[in-house]
């Protein structure tokens, strides 16, 4: 329970810190980029690296790559969502998840994970 | 533009959306660790890059537009999603960047830990303002000859003197 509890503090923090930095910075395309910071990643891994050692998260940053790859697709499909079918941001986020699942499980299961 | 950095822009946000942000951030990360519990290292991987705090960022974004524009007594809806696509565009190119993180951190991870996080953090942030300072150029680029065609054609019209 308390390893949830160091995850869930830790993650809140990080997130919250680099989205209070992408509020400060102009122009917006480049605050974006902060929208895909490795915030939740940097919290997991130093946990992960306390528990497992580092072959383990070695292994878990390399399927990273793939989910990093989704949220690429992702942030497209996003944009096409709010430009071209006019959906507001919540909708629109929401169902391109749906984009993020597919490429991320369907690397993985082309690619598989790290040996 | 230059990037800029304006403190004043966080006024703009209420207290209760760095909570949204916070719980978000720490349900994320939460999840991508039972996920790893669960399913092991290659399942709990692909969250480390799960865009779960996105949709609050992008429908924050959105809102503040909407709302400046709504001051002035315009309606903003069009221009709040146009504010959320372009904090996606950047997203996208900053997936690219995240890309180069889990990279550098998988090859040096086994080396020395605190080496392989100072290593993907350098990675991320010059992989990903590279490629948004490319894609900025390569857009000045492709805007320039189409504004000089414009002026040429309307030149041989006889519209430009």
């Amino acid at each position: 329970m308390t390893e949830y509890v160091v995850r869930f503090i830790a993650g809140g923090v990080i997130v919250s810190a680099f989205a209070i930095l992408g509020d400060m910075l102009r122009p917006k395309s480049f605050a974006g980029l902060l929208g895909a910071a490795p915030s939740v990643a940097l919290a997991t891994l130093g946990i992960v690296v306390v528990q497992h050692g580092p072959h383990y998260a070695a292994a878990e940053s390399w399927t990273m790559i793939y989910g990093a790859v989704a949220l690429g697709c992702y942030s497209v499909a996003v944009c096409h969502l709010l430009m071209r079918y006019s959906l507001n941001a919540l909708p629109a986020t929401i169902l391109a998840s749906a984009v993020w699942l597919a490429v991320a499980f369907g690397l993985l299961a082309g690619f598989g994970g790290a040996a | 533009m230059l990037v800029k950095m304006s403190p004043s822009a966080l006024k703009r946000t209420r207290w209760y959306e760095y909570g949204i942000r916070f719980v978000l951030g720490g349900l994320a990360t939460v999840l991508a660790g039972a996920l790893g519990a669960r399913f092991g290292a290659s399942v709990g991987g692909l969250f480390l890059a799960l865009p779960a705090i996105f949709c609050a960022s992008a429908t924050l974004v959105e809102s503040h537009e909407r709302r400046s524009k709504e001051k002035a007594g315009l309606s903003g809806r069009r221009r709040g999603q146009q504010a959320a696509a372009l904090d996606a565009a950047g997203a996208g190119l900053g997936s690219i960047g995240l890309v180069a993180f889990a990279v550098a951190f998988s090859v040096t991870a086994e080396a020395s830990i605190i080496g392989a996080f100072a290593l993907a953090i350098v990675a991320w942030a010059v992989v990903s303002v590279s490629a948004w300072w490319l894609r900025r150029k390569l857009r000045a680029v492709s805007r320039h000859p189409r504004a000089e065609h414009r002026v040429r054609s309307a030149g041989s019209r006889g519209s430009v003197p």
